[in-house]
């Protein structure tokens, strides 16, 4: 019997960020239960893992050494199991591409309620309440679990990462794979191509949204961009919608920009997005909606149409 | 072959002035659209169908009210053969939070329909639970695959090749056996718009209501373990300088600002 079990995630080689966030969350529930925090990790290095993830509040480390990478179909299985012999009261979860991946089939097979993408976990002497966003983060909801235990997922970069060393103990878990059972062949990774610019390397960046509406609109942001001697990059949907290439995409599944200055223009701010360039020195968006998140990390702002803003900045640049 | 994707309405809340009660954003301020993710899934089948010669049938499932049709016809109309919509009295927003009913629901109709590939978005724009898909192929006991951004059906061995794709750039190449569900990612294909034909022949199309009793589920499978205790609009953490007045004087003011940052062309 354990209070929090916490599922660490890693690829090719490395533990990644989100799992010492998830070691502060799980930290920080147990705290709260008065309790015990265990951690799991599956495939790959387990024991330099286990060594890594032995930090300050963890109790113990379940180690599966089974395969190399993630696969869905082993970490439901291993999860499932380790779930019945350490019977947590909260299996905590990260909100990553690989969580969407198994975290629902988890708490199906347990027959556990699943509340997915939290940014905030806590116990509050009878269950567990869970703060969620809805409609892009304009709205936030407290969801609170009527059971004896939950499955609960959160999001990256929602908690700081755990960095002090402890004195865990780890222990080997001998999962029984059914290979039956594995109905997806990882057959490995691929990079995504380049394209023609590195957003990377930019001092400043012109990132355009959702906004723009249409492709021809793009000349006002490259005239913009030129007016600044700044590179164009973009949120999701303009690369989604052909218009620019992947490389230019900032974000989750994009690339992670840290410019002297980004200009946000018609971009919402979600949080796929400002993992991308949350790094950035100076931030200024550009919106109608005074509600966009992205008004919440800028430095500045105007809430207006960009259609009437950009060409009266580009006539004062130039 | 047959194809099943489901496709859900969300809401959207009205850009500036909008309430929160206790139950969550008052009505009044939303509005309704297919969720942008489905809008890929639905593109999936069909494309997927066109090039089989049509020999693959497309049936779109939503789970909703009445009022989703208005939302389900958008789908026929862009190449979906026909659509089931369930609903029952038995059903609420407590229930379809918890994505256990969701599943239970869809996996009866699954059952139904017996679909050799079954397509659902990521996630929805409104809740976001990016959770159904893949709740539903546990249920349904058959393989998936979350985050697809490519997808190529090999029928004949009963495989689809598929890409996750993950964080950073990087994709994950995997096999899935049929049958089995993808959740599919935006920018996987160009969904189309609906023709003016595509339009007058989703007039004609069917979409069947099936409620509990047809689909055989019992009301102690709809499960509502999650409830919202409160809802509000998240304190704003903002330090922002916020430029006021006409564009022409907040354009000088950005520019100004610009200037200072020692970033302008010249
Ligand atoms: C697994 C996963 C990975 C993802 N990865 C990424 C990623 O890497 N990068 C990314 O960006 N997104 C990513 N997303 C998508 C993300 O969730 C959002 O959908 C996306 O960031 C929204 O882009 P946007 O802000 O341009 O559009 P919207 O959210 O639609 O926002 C458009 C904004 O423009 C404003 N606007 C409209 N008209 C005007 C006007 N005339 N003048 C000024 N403002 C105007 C609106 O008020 C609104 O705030 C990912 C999603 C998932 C599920
Ligand atoms: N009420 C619903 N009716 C039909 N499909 C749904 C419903 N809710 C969710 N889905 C599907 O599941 C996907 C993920 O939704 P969610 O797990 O709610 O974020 C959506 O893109 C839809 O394809």
């Amino acid at each position: 019997m354990s209070d929090v079990l916490v599922v660490a995630e890693h690829r090719q080689d490395s533990l990644r960020d989100v799992s010492f966030e998830l070691v502060t969350a799980g930290r920080n529930l147990a705290d709260e239960m008065d309790g015990t925090l265990d951690v799991a990790v599956i495939s790959g290095a387990v024991e330099s893992f286990a060594e890594a993830l032995s930090l300050d509040g963890v109790d113990r480390i379940h180690t599966v050494d089974y395969g190399d990478e993630f696969n869905h179909d082993v970490y439901t299985q291993a999860v499932t199991q380790l779930h019945d012999a350490v019977d947590p009261t909260v299996l905590l979860l990260p909100n990553s591409v690989n969580g969407l991946d198994y975290a629902p089939a988890v708490a199906t097979r347990l027959g556990l309620p699943y509340v997915s993408d939290t940014v905030d976990v806590e116990w509050d002497g009878e269950g567990v309440v869970t703060v969620r966003e809805q409609f892009g983060g304009k709205v936030e909801t407290v969801v609170g679990v009527d059971d004896d235990a939950a499955v609960v997922s959160v999001r990256p970069g929602a908690y700081a990462p755990a960095d002090t060393d402890g004195t865990a103990s780890v222990v080997a878990f001998d999962a029984e794979i059914e290979t039956d059972a594995v109905l997806t062949d990882v057959r490995g990774f691929e990079e995504v191509a380049g394209g023609d610019v590195d957003i990377t390397e930019a001092d400043v960046l012109v990132s355009v949204g959702r906004g723009i509406e249409d492709e021809e609109n793009l000349d006002l942001i490259f005239d913009l961009a030129e007016a600044l001697d700044a590179t164009v990059s973009a949120s999701r949907p303009v690369v989604d919608d052909g218009w620019l290439d992947k490389g230019r995409q900032v974000g989750q599944s994009g690339k992670v920009v840290t410019p002297d200055v980004y200009l946000a223009i018609g971009i919402s701010g979600a949080v796929q997005h400002v993992a991308g360039m949350k790094g950035a020195e100076t931030i200024v968006a550009v919106n109608t909606d005074p509600n966009a998140p992205i008004f919440d990390i800028a430095d500045y702002g105007v809430v207006d149409d960009l259609f009437d803003v950009v060409p009266e900045l580009i006539e004062q640049l130039g | 072959m047959k194809v099943l994707v489901t496709a859900k309405q969300v809401a959207t809340v009205d850009d500036d002035d909008f309430e929160v009660g206790v139950d969550g954003v008052d009505e009044q301020f939303l509005e309704y659209d297919l969720n942008e993710w489905d809008e890929y899934a639905v593109e999936s089948g069909v494309s997927f169908a066109e090039e089989c010669d049509d020999d693959v049938e497309v049936v779109s499932v939503t789970i909703g009210p009445e009022q989703t049709e208005e939302t389900i016809r958008m789908v026929l109309a862009k190449g979906v053969d026909r659509a089931i919509r369930v609903w029952d009295d038995a059903l609420d927003e407590d229930a379809l939070r918890d994505v256990e009913t969701k599943a239970a629901l869809l996996e009866a109709v699954a059952e139904r329909e017996s679909p050799d590939l079954v397509l659902t978005g990521v996630q929805a724009s409104d809740d976001g639970l990016g959770a159904t898909g893949v709740a539903l192929a546990a249920t349904m006991d058959v393989a998936w695959a979350a985050v697809a951004n490519d997808v190529e059906i090999d029928a004949d061995a009963e495989t689809v090749h598929a890409r996750r794709e993950l964080e950073g750039g990087l994709e994950e190449v995997t096999d899935v056996a049929l049958p089995a569900v993808l959740t599919i990612q935006t920018g996987i294909n160009e969904p189309r718009y609906a023709s003016l034909r595509g339009i007058r022949q989703a007039q004609r199309k069917e979409i069947l209501p099936l409620g509990l009793d047809d689909l055989d589920v019992d009301a102690t499978q709809l499960k509502r373990r999650l409830s919202v205790k409160s809802t509000r609009v998240p304190e704003t953490t903002s330090t922002a300088t916020l430029f006021e007045g006409e564009a022409d004087e907040t354009a000088t003011d950005l520019a100004e600002m610009l200037r200072d940052e020692g970033v302008t062309a010249e």
